[in-house]
């Protein structure tokens, strides 16, 4: 439970020294509380009251990190219910699950593809986060090498899935020294999962079908000395999932410790890749920490990473691109300008089309603080004033000879007024959409 | 151990609003839809019932489909020259409502005249047994000069006209009060926006239950998130008891996703992107979904495969208990 201001005066000095910059302890300790100052801004607190003071301001969910050789991949530390209340913080690691009962070709082919696969996304590369290996034979020599047959397609890392803890055992000894999930922990085999997590120091996963079951779980095996858990509720099924989903994020951000922990979602067992896409969906919206899909195929990966990142980006900062002139299929003196805005999506729907279109241009991306044509039109950061000077100031004039500017056309309005703000410029209202961009280039402009 | 689970009880509602009307009310159709009524935000069946299932629209944009992609086409084949069996067609694929967008010429090309709108509406209500939603191409003049013949010959029925926005309401809300239909007003995404926008329509003495909302939505990968979020918050508003927010939400996911790239274009497009025709039903689907999570009373597509997928997914997240 996070402390009250008079809970962390007890534990702090009481001499009112004022070294914090505060007139007593009590006033800094109101802040603490507020989490509005650092315990370090008192030189005195004992080490004791640090530890203390310390596990009362841990996030609401723990951050859990999985690692293989190559990368690693965490959840948790969310702290709201509503992306427009902060931000969500780290993205659900979507996993792809082999199964140990397929041939080792086939692991290692899948496994290989969805390691390799990444996809530009308005200049981000989207990637898969790691790879489930379930053991569904049951055989502790099967899993090890299904593990290994995966760990030597791809550097991600693992997600271990069996309830037998002699096959688990098989399973991360083949991946000694890194850090899987184990997946589960369930009420009858907890203790020997424990054992195996504490060797391995590697995080449990935790299922339950109730939150009454997982939070018992939860206390018994942190009792046993396993801090970093992940949370299985066992409803798969959309409305008892988004139930249990988001009584576990309400509870957790009251700082309800024994459900604190990030969760799983496995949209694999659908056995249908419609229905898969729909279920990683709902779990990226509604509060996962990983997603487990079974099926693999580019145009269903794509789909679910965009969702990933629009639903984690800011929403106080778009996503956006340096205000630069950016240089186009080597573009000479003789070539247009054309002007945007930095968003993101903006930026690169209009770079895209020109660069397909393999004619040069000088692309003028204005600062309109991360917004699209209209909208920072409407809000008054794209008018004729601020391309004006963008232009001068990113000294377009001296990189051109023939000085053609080419806008928006959805903003054609501004044509008369930047005739103004730039005298000796042809300025030329472009096409609506990016999409009609080359056809204009190598038509009008030709 | 026992966990007491965090109940939200809300003082607010939002407005039920029954879309068409059948004979015993003075319409024609077959079918009647109710939305809206939330207590609780979406699918928290623990809290409160949900009295009312989302529901699906599926769009035809009779003398408009130059702009649809090919995927579309195709999924539906030639009805898409012949609104009775376009509608026919929709209701086929379980479709729970039929969206009519106008655009701004005929199928010859012309400007498309008040006649056409209004015998192509009649046509669709002939061959189908759905409650229509019916929109104009989205510039005033034209708007109105189409909507108000089609509410006039109408009359009764409920269908819901638009699209409603900030300069262009005052025509639309008169005729749907003269001829007992309902609205739909656009506002882009913005809470205050759509406040605004609703109390302009009210104040012209439109009941509340005869207005649905659309608070304009991004595709996903373009701006899905602002609409994404505006929705959440105008459904936490609206249980807070802001009486200008208790209206339900129509989206438009359909046209969305299919006209960003991913799902409009097949060639020339990264090898990463996959499959086109999948693509384009995923790029639908995800949205529509996501949107559905927020709070989405009417989610409009295009795709019949995007319908099934997404029937099925609203169908499991009314269903409280665990599979
Ligand atoms: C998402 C959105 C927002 C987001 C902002 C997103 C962002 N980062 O910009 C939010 C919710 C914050 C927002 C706010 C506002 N918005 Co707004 N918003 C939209 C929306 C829905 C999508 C915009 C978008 O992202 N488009 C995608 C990008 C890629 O498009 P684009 O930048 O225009 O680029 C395309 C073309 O212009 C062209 N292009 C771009 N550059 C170039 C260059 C050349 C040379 C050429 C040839 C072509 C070209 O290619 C691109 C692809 O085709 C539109 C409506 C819509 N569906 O379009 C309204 C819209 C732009 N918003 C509008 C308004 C009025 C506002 C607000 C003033 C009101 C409000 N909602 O509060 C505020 C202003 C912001 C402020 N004061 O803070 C109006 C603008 C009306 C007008 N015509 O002036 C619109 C059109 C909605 C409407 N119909 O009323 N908005
Ligand atoms: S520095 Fe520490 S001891 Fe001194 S007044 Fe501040 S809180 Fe109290």
């Amino acid at each position: 439970m996070a402390l009250s201001g008079i809970q962390i005066y007890k534990m702090l000095p009481q001499t009112n020294c004022k070294e914090c910059g505060f007139p007593t302890c009590l006033a800094f300790s109101m802040k603490l509380a507020a989490k509005q100052v650092e315990l370090d801004d008192c030189p005195y607190v004992t080490e004791e009251s640090k530890e203390q003071l310390a596990e009362s301001s841990a996030p609401p969910i723990r951050l859990v990190t999985l690692a293989g050789p190559d990368r690693e991949t965490a959840a948790g530390n969310e702290v709201v219910l509503f992306r427009h209340e902060k931000k969500f913080f780290n993205r659900p690691g979507v996993f792809v699950r082999v199964v140990d009962t397929e041939d080792t070709a086939a692991i290692t082919e899948k496994v290989a593809a969805a390691s390799a696969y990444t996809v530009d996304y308005v200049g981000i590369d989207l990637n898969l986060d790691g790879i489930a290996v379930e053991g569904a034979s049951g055989d502790p020599a099967a899993f090890a090498a299904a593990v290994g047959a995966a760990r030597e397609a791809t550097g991600l890392p693992f997600m271990l899935v069996s309830d037998d803890p002699a096959v688990m055992e098989a399973g991360w000894k083949a991946v000694e020294g890194e850090k899987p999930l184990l997946m589960g922990a369930n009420s009858s085999n907890w203790e020997a999962m424990v054992d195996l997590a504490k060797q391995a120091e590697a995080p449990l996963g935790v299922v339950g079908e109730t939150l009454e079951e997982l939070a018992e779980l939860t206390q018994k095996i942190q009792e046993a000395g396993v801090e970093d858990m992940v949370l299985q509720p066992a409803p798969t099924a959309m409305g008892a999932s988004l139930a249990m989903q988001t009584q576990i994020r309400r509870l957790a951000l009251k700082n309800f410790r024994p459900l604190g922990y990030p969760t799983v979602a496995f949209a694999s067992d659908s056995g249908d890749p419609a229905k898969e896409a729909t279920l990683a969906a709902h779990a990226i919206c509604k509060y996962a920490g990983f997603v487990v899909v079974d099926s693999f195929a580019p145009e269903f990966v794509y789909p679910i990473l965009v969702l990933r990142e629009n639903i984690y980006t800011d929403p106080q900062k778009p996503i956006q691109v340096l205000p630069a002139v950016y240089e186009i299929n080597d573009p000479k003196p003789s070539d247009p300008v054309l002007v945007t805005t930095n968003f993101s999506i903006t930026y690169f729907s209009v770079a895209n089309e020109v660069e397909g279109s393999g004619l040069p241009a000088w692309l003028v991306v204005t600062d309109a603080e991360g917004m699209s044509v209209l909208t920072a039109w409407a809000a008054g950061k794209f008018d004729a004033e601020v391309i004006a000077k963008a232009v001068k100031e990113f000294g377009v004039g001296d990189k051109v000879e023939k000085k053609v500017i080419v806008l928006p056309g959805h903003t054609a309005v501004l044509s008369g007024e930047l005739e103004e703000e730039l005298p000796g410029w042809d300025v030329k209202v472009g096409p609506r959409e990016a999409v009609d961009l080359p056809g204009y280039l190598k038509t009008v402009l030709a | 151990m026992s966990i007491e689970i965090p109940v939200d009880k809300w003082p607010g509602t939002v407005n039920t609003v029954t879309l068409g009307a059948t004979e015993a009310d003075g319409g024609t159709r077959a079918k009647v839809v109710t939305i809206g009524g939330e207590q609780s935000l979406p699918f928290m069946h623990f809290e409160t019932e949900m009295p009312h299932s989302p529901v699906i629209a599926l769009e035809m944009t009779p003398s408009r489909t130059d702009d649809w992609s090919q995927i579309l086409l195709d999924a539906w084949g030639d009805v898409v020259e012949d609104p009775a069996r376009w509608a026919a067609a929709i209701e086929a694929a379980g479709a729970d409502v039929i969206v009519v967008t106008f655009g701004l010429t005929d199928p010859a090309g012309d400007p498309i005249t008040p006649d056409y709108a209004v015998s192509t509406v009649k046509a669709v209500l002939e061959a189908s047994g759905l409650p229509l939603v019916v929109l104009g191409p989205g510039q005033a003049d034209v708007d109105n000069e189409l909507i108000v013949p089609v509410a006039d010959s109408t009359k009764g029925e409920r269908l819901v006209l638009g699209l409603c926005e900030d300069g262009n309401y005052r025509t639309i809300v008169a005729s749907a009060m003269a001829n007992d239909h309902l609205v739909v007003g656009r506002t882009p995404m913005d809470v205050n926006l759509a406040k605004q926008l609703n109390i302009l329509m009210t104040d012209m003495g439109l009941p509340l239950d005869r207005i649905v909302m659309d608070p304009t939505t991004g595709g996903l990968g373009y701006g899905i998130e602002y609409g994404y979020s505006v929705m959440e918050r105008l459904r936490l508003a609206a249980l807070q008891g802001d009486a200008m927010t208790q209206l339900p939400m129509l989206v438009t996911p359909g046209y969305e996703a299919w006209r960003t790239k991913e799902a409009k274009v097949g060639e020339g497009v990264p090898e990463t992107w996959g499959d086109w025709a999948d693509r384009g039903v995923h790029w639908e689907t995800l949205t529509a979904v996501s949107l559905v999570e927020a709070g989405a009373d009417v989610v409009v597509l295009r795709h019949p495969e995007s319908l099934k997928r997404v029937r099925e997914a609203i169908d499991e997240l009314m269903t409280a208990a665990p599979a």
